[in-house]
């Protein structure tokens, strides 16, 4: 199963690209946890979630080819 | 319409049948708060006078600043140290003298908010730091005032509209829906420590003045429980949904009262820091005391500083042993706005636990500022900023 991730703002620079690809996680605490894991510098990052465009607020099941899009506050104007 | 020169005016989009004289005539008795007349505030502003909105407030505290003129174009480099919201007014009432401008050069706070914000139908927010923004929000939510959002950083902006439903929707939600509480302030950057492209502001506020312009005239669909967002690289629009179940934060304050006692500094992780030294007590201290300087921004970072000495050791390869000598007296560390010099503070007051360090907060952007106020209040001032009441109506 294939999850695409779509990360905006300072996620993109921890990533190092603005969209993964991610297999093998069956929902969102899946995913974050892993992509905890391999970038550490999101740990300490306050973010929203959305699966396919919608926020959510408690872990969801993901299905082969969701997006998810993890979005950062932003304060500036 | 009042006569033909009005009609004249707005005839480009009267003659779109969507909107018509009713919607000019709806556009006309509208009344728009804007909060802050920067990147955001000064696209928005001028679209909103152009598109005829009968009455627009201006909030703003701040002082033009030679950094501001790459985005904000509605001032210029005669308009240096003065008061934005009161320039911005002026000028706005020479580009359309049919409307009313209201300046309002006051700092928000969660004691004048509701008075503010009462006297307007809905409210734009163009502010430039999370405390503002939440207060904003938490006084729309608790008049019910539709709030047209935005917020830009780097290369991404987003817009939204907070407080209105939709017609087929039936429910309202707020930015506490999105982030119900602040992040911590050392984990996000400001424009001035991160940066912008001119254009992106220009880009956002312009969408903000047209969310406003659809709500007043009830043309198309505002983003009403939604935040687009916006890369200038890529130029991809993404949407976000709000759903009726992500609607129920529960935070913010519930009653008038709650919401004049609630501290939106502390709340926002501003509150009074004991590792923190304000400008005013900095430029205190370095009259009457020895110290010691640190300016922890990378090399190159503009403006430098020419006024006291100091030693650069830049954050990204701070070596806590090159401090040590320096603890002997007072220390100071400093960068741009305050936030990677309380990381360097808090790194030196661990290793140093007795040492006497501090950082200074607001950075050298604020003291800057403060600099250019003190400088100002010296010289006597012109005609138009005399006015006892800190509103003036154009």
């Amino acid at each position: 199963m294939n999850v695409n991730v779509l990360v905006f703002g300072q996620i993109a620079d921890i990533t190092g690209k603005e969209s993964l690809s991610i297999t093998g996680v069956a929902s969102t605490d899946e995913l974050v946890q892993l992509l905890q894991q391999k970038y550490s510098g999101l740990k300490e990052l306050k973010y929203l979630v959305a699966v396919n465009k919608k926020i959510i607020q408690q872990s969801t099941e993901l299905k082969d080819n969701d997006t998810v899009a993890l979005l950062p506050p932003f304060s500036g104007g | 319409m009042e006569n033909n020169v009005t009609y004249n005016r707005y005839s480009r989009q009267i003659m779109l049948k969507e909107l018509g004289i009713a919607g000019q005539e709806k556009l006309s008795v509208a009344k728009v708060l804007v909060i802050g007349a920067g990147g955001l505030g000064c696209p928005a502003l001028q679209y909103l006078a152009a598109a005829g909105v009968g009455s627009i407030g201006i909030v703003d505290f701040d002082v033009v600043e030679l950094s501001n003129l790459q985005r904000q174009t509605l001032f210029n480099v005669e308009d240096i140290g003065k008061s934005k919201s009161i320039t911005a007014a002026e000028k706005l009432k020479r580009f359309n003298p049919d409307i009313q401008f209201h300046a309002h050069d006051l700092k928000l706070d969660s004691r004048n908010a509701l008075g503010l914000f009462r006297e307007y139908d809905m409210v734009l927010d163009g502010t430039d730091n999370f405390t503002t923004r939440y207060l904003v929000n938490d006084a729309c939510v608790l008049l019910d005032k539709p709030l047209v959002y935005g917020a830009v950083l780097r290369f991404e902006g987003q817009v939204g509209v907070f407080n209105l439903s939709c017609r087929h929707e039936g429910y309202k939600t707020n930015y506490r829906d999105l982030f119900p509480v602040p992040p911590s302030p050392d984990t996000v950057s400001s424009c001035s420590e991160a940066g912008v492209l001119g254009v992106l502001p220009g880009v956002i506020g312009t969408m903000q003045a047209a969310e406003v312009i659809k709500i007043i005239t009830g043309i198309g669909e505002p983003l009403c429980n939604k935040i687009l967002s916006y890369n200038v690289r890529n130029n991809m629009f993404y949407e976000f949904n709000i759903s009726l179940a992500a609607g129920k934060s529960d935070e913010y304050p519930k009653s008038e009262a709650a919401f004049m006692e609630f501290d939106y500094d502390w709340f926002c992780g501003h509150g009074r820091n004991p590792l923190e030294i304000s400008v005013p007590e900095f430029e205190e201290s370095r009259k009457s005391e020895v110290l010691n300087v640190i300016d922890v921004r990378e090399e190159g970072e503009l403006p430098q500083i020419i006024e006291f000495t100091f030693i650069q050791i830049p954050l990204s390869r701070f070596d806590i042993s090159t401090v040590q000598p320096l603890i002997l007296e007072k220390l100071i560390v400093l960068c741009q706005s305050g936030k990677r010099s309380l990381k360097a503070t808090k790194m030196i007051k661990e290793k140093f636990p007795n040492s006497e360090v501090f950082s200074l907060k607001g950075g050298v952007e604020e003291w800057m500022k403060y600099r250019t106020r003190q400088h100002n209040e010296s010289k006597p001032l012109p005609e138009y900023e005399r006015d006892e009441e800190t509103r003036r109506i154009c």
